[in-house]
């Protein structure tokens, strides 16, 4: 067991998580493990997210798991052209979740569940060279799903449910390239909205043609999240009637974008245990981050994305080493929906490959505690935002970008 | 299991202690290389220009964006180098104070209420920036605004008893080692191991921004006898300069390397292009007045020179003054490249009174081929003790200083020239690099000026983006363009790889309301 577990350790020391655009895939400790699988895996309560068909198969009446993770993330930036350099000092993510779930009947579950799918948290440093598209960003959208699901026949389920989102925004970097007040400080502006309120809806559906072999669907849905009359403030602006940039309200609208996940799991034996998911996240509908400014005189904000829909291939397996003790261990394959020459250091991703591992330790027979890890590995690249405008003109904004993440977890599961 | 934790809490901490790390990054220092070069101690010398003097004043942002400390930037990247550093002002206002009094007025910033009332005005506030309060230390940026090439040279040039009647500069007095120092010497006391050196301008641009008040100093090579707006003399600032540099990069001298900067075409700057030589509107009653006033002017006493063959036709034709309803009636003003002909109108047979005579004697209207200095901008069109027939530039011509005629251009141009030539085989002689800033202005002063990835950069007054709002002095875009033009040198001349300037991240004007 030792040895396995040693094993174990290895394949997480080359680990690596974290999904493109600002999508932040951690919505379970046990599923992270596995590469983020668990479309069609019969765990523990994390199906609230993966799949809420999956919840009528699990055996205990009441099942919950909530945890937190902590997001190490940062980017590194040159521009060897003009001797150019710049870091990310991001603060620490913690996306969570809590799922709960409750045996109804033997063909019926109800759930409530808490997750947060989508976030950002990047901070350069101020006026770097790219301030003009991005000095920081923090960006959280908190999902709040209520679930049913219902076993149709022994062998296929179905589940659901609707999906309240409360999202927030705070951005901020320089108006353009140059504006300085009197004293050379750049002027820039704020954009804040919180308490942005949507719905959306998910539903999966898991069938198990044989005992050892789960197949699994699961949809959630776009939401677009409007922000209207947020803040807007203006600092650092000439003291003139010529750039007048009075602090006002925005509107502005964000995709979170939909995912469709497919998947399979099989149980080779009491030990060992295969899951593949493929998520499909369709980003094509991110087009453009456009930034409307009440205030008349007030030039609006437009920024092309043209983001395109993207895969993500994942693979996990886990081994049971005894009544104690479990341990899991993934990769996945994270296509970036950011296209060549749309590269904005907002979210600078690039394809990245992930390596996941983790345990779970059975305290008692009611409570585990799940650890996991993420770490992702990007690749250096070169790229660049080709469609910043300055006088009409397209300014790109260029240079070699190489990103790293790496995520620990920890959660608790309970079953009674 | 206690230990199983222990490992993984090890394990995890190494993994977020790794930081994403390029392949070959910049801050590790092995992208870029000085080559031959030794910018281990660079010292830049010169003027306004070297000093970062922007708006007609001197302020900590325009320092800021300096040429030399911009390529100071640029340098540390290529090797170890000691902290460029430079005798900072006080403020963001500008101007200087010398025991309290205010010698040197605030920058100019761009005013108005709306674009089509937007003008250069000095800014409404008061310097703080006490000549004699004295900076300790050396500095790396030793631009002395002001400047001529022989200043550099001479003792006593910062000594702050000077100021007051103008025998020492009040920049460099701030930052002078010592009341009898010069600026070499406090330069050379550095040991650069690398120099620039951009100087000369102020030998001629103050003959020509003083619209010609000053005179070509020619074969007088004792700089206590110039004016300060008089001509360098030719062969002088080539002695001046050729010491200057033999002792920064001579084998007696420090024999460190360098690049020289030559001096553009005055005529490149918008000083001398934002005030048109006819810009004087007229209604139909004033310009017949001022038509009937010259009338007897016109077409008795010229033709009556010419047939005294005292006057070519053409040069009688040049004397002419007309003026015609519109908005766009030449300026009167006096030429001094004229023959002086009061004397012969209070002879027979003219016999005018001797005022009426004065008035006429050098008097021509301005042609195309003049320029008028933007100082002058507010002075046309002023009256006299309030007398509405005493109008400047209409019935009261113009004096010397506030025209550069076509003569005086040309004596500038051919001196430009001269000094551009000493320049060009000083640097030859001493193997170092050449930058022919007379060359990269008049591209930028030419028709469309100069592109930098999307961004224009022209000559144009206030909009082109190179040049500062006194019309003389550049922006820090416009410093940009010049240190990116000495980047390119030194890695031609050095073999060296010193990254670019990224001229679009410098601003350019500063607007604000505040104004005077």
């Amino acid at each position: 067991m030792k040895k396995l577990f040693l094993l174990g350790l290895l394949i997480l020391a080359g680990a690596t998580t974290y999904a493109g655009g600002y999508r932040v895939s951690l919505q379970g400790q046990r599923g992270l493990a596995m590469g983020h699988t668990g479309v069609a895996v019969v765990n523990n309560a994390e199906l609230a997210f993966f799949n809420p068909a999956g919840l009528v198969f699990l055996e205990d009446k009441i099942n919950a798991a909530v945890g937190v993770s902590a997001v190490f993330s940062d980017v590194v930036w040159q521009n060897e052209e003009f001797g150019q350099s710049a870091r990310t000092d991001s603060p620490v993510g913690t996306p969570f979740y809590a799922y709960f779930s409750y045996k109804l009947s033997d063909k019926f579950s109800v759930g409530l569940a808490a997750y947060t799918p989508y976030g950002s948290s990047v901070e350069w440093e101020k006026d770097w060279a790219g301030s003009h598209l991005i000095n920081d960003i923090s960006l959280s959208a908190i999902y709040v799903q209520a679930l049913g699901s219902y076993k149709i026949t022994e062998n296929l389920s179905v589940g659901g449910g609707p999906i309240y989102v409360s999202g927030s925004v705070n951005f901020n970097r320089n108006l353009n390239r140059t504006l300085s007040d009197l004293e050379g400080n750049r002027a820039n502006v704020t954009v804040d909205a919180s308490g942005v309120s949507a719905w959306g809806w998910s539903a999966g559906a898991m069938w198990s043609p044989i005992d050892s072999l789960n197949i699994g669907v699961n949809y959630r849905s776009e939401i677009i999240v409007k922000a209207e009359d947020g803040d807007a403030d203006f600092e650092n602006t000439p003291d003139s009637p010529l750039t007048s940039f009075p602090d006002t309200t925005f509107d502005a609208e964000l995709p979170l974008p939909a995912e469709l996940t497919i998947g399979a799991s099989y149980q080779l034996n009491d030990k060992w245990l295969f899951a593949f998911d493929y998520n499909r996240t369709f980003w094509g509908v991110y087009e453009s981050l456009d930034v409307d400014f009440a205030a008349p005189g007030t030039p609006d904000s437009f920024n092309p994305r043209e983001y395109e829909d993207s895969s993500i291939y994942r693979f996990g397996l886990q081994y049971t080493a005894n009544d104690m003790f479990t341990l899991r261990a993934g990769y996945y394959f994270d296509e970036s929906p950011v296209q060549s020459g749309y590269f904005a250091p907002e979210t600078p991703r690039n394809d990245s490959n992930n390596f996941t591992g983790g345990l779970s330790v059975n305290v008692t027979d009611n409570v585990a505690i799940d650890a996991s890890f993420l770490y992702s590995k990007f690749k250096e690249i070169d790229e660049s935002y080709d469609y910043y405008q300055e006088n009409g003109q397209n300014v790109p904004f260029e240079g070699t970008y190489k990103s790293s993440a790496f995520v620990p977890g920890l959660g608790v599961t309970i079953k009674i | 299991m206690k230990n199983y934790f222990k490992y993984i809490a090890i394990l995890a901490l190494g993994i977020v202690s790794c930081e994403p790390e390029l392949e070959n990054p910049i801050e590790d220092g092995g992208v870029y290389s000085n080559g031959e070069a030794d910018f281990s101690n660079y010292v830049a010398l010169g003027n306004s220009l070297t000093a970062g003097y922007a708006d007609g004043a001197l302020y900590i942002t325009g320092q800021e964006n300096s040429y030399p400390n911009i390529l100071a930037s640029k340098f540390a990247l290529t090797q170890e180098t000691v902290d460029f550093t430079q005798p900072l002002v006080n403020d963001n206002i500008g101007g200087l104070l010398l025991g309290g009094n205010q010698i040197a007025e605030p920058r100019f910033v761009l005013g108005g209420e709306s674009l089509a009332t937007a003008r250069p005005a000095r800014y409404n506030g008061t310097p703080t920036t006490e000549v004699s309060s004295k900076l300790s230390g050396s500095f790396s940026n030793m631009g002395v605004p002001g400047a001529k090439s022989f200043h550099l040279l001479a003792p006593g040039y910062g000594n702050v008893a000077g100021v007051a009647t103008g025998a020492a500069n009040p920049y460099f007095a701030r930052f002078a080692s010592s009341d009898n120092t010069t600026v070499l010497a406090d330069a050379l006391a550095q040991n650069p191991t690398f120099f620039t050196l951009w100087i000369g301008n102020n030998d001629v641009l103050s003959y020509a921004t003083s619209g010609g008040a000053g005179v070509y100093q020619e074969n007088v090579t004792d700089f206590t006898q110039y004016g300060p707006n008089d001509i360098t003399d030719a062969n002088a600032f080539a002695f001046v300069y050729n010491s200057l540099v033999g002792q920064l990069a001579g084998q007696d001298g420090l024999g460190a390397e360098g690049v020289l900067i030559n001096i553009p075409n005055v005529t490149d700057i918008p000083f001398f292009k934002v005030v048109p030589v006819n810009p004087i509107p007229l209604d139909a009653a004033t310009a017949g007045a001022l038509n009937a006033q010259f009338g007897a002017y016109n077409t008795q006493i010229l033709p009556g020179l010419v047939q005294l063959g005292l006057l070519t036709e053409a040069e009688a034709n040049s004397r002419k003054i007309t003026f015609a309803e519109g908005a766009q009636n030449f300026v009167t003003l006096v030429d001094e490249d004229l023959t002086d002909i009061s004397g012969i109108l209070q002879q027979a047979p003219f016999n005018l009174d001797p005022q009426t005579a004065g008035l006429l004697g050098q008097l021509r209207q301005a042609t195309p081929s003049d320029l008028i200095p933007l100082t002058s901008s507010s002075f046309i069109g002023t009256t006299v003790n309030n007398n509405p027939m005493l109008v400047n530039g209409v019935s009261v011509p113009l004096s010397d200083q506030h025209v550069l005629t076509a003569e005086e251009q040309a004596l500038v141009a051919q001196v430009t020239a001269q000094y551009n030539g000493a320049i060009a085989a000083i640097a030859q002689e001493y193997s170092l690099g050449l930058v022919d800033a007379n060359a990269l202005l008049s591209s930028i002063a030419s028709d469309g000026g100069l592109n930098y990835q999307g961004v224009p950069v022209s000559a144009t007054f206030v909009s082109g983006g190179a040049f500062s709002l006194d019309g003389v002095h550049l922006t820090p875009r416009g410093y940009a363009v010049i240190a990116n033009e000495i980047v390119n040198e030194i890695n031609a001349t050095y073999s060296a790889d010193v990254p670019a300037v990224d001229v679009g991240s410098y601003g350019t004007v500063t607007i604000n309301n505040n104004v005077q």
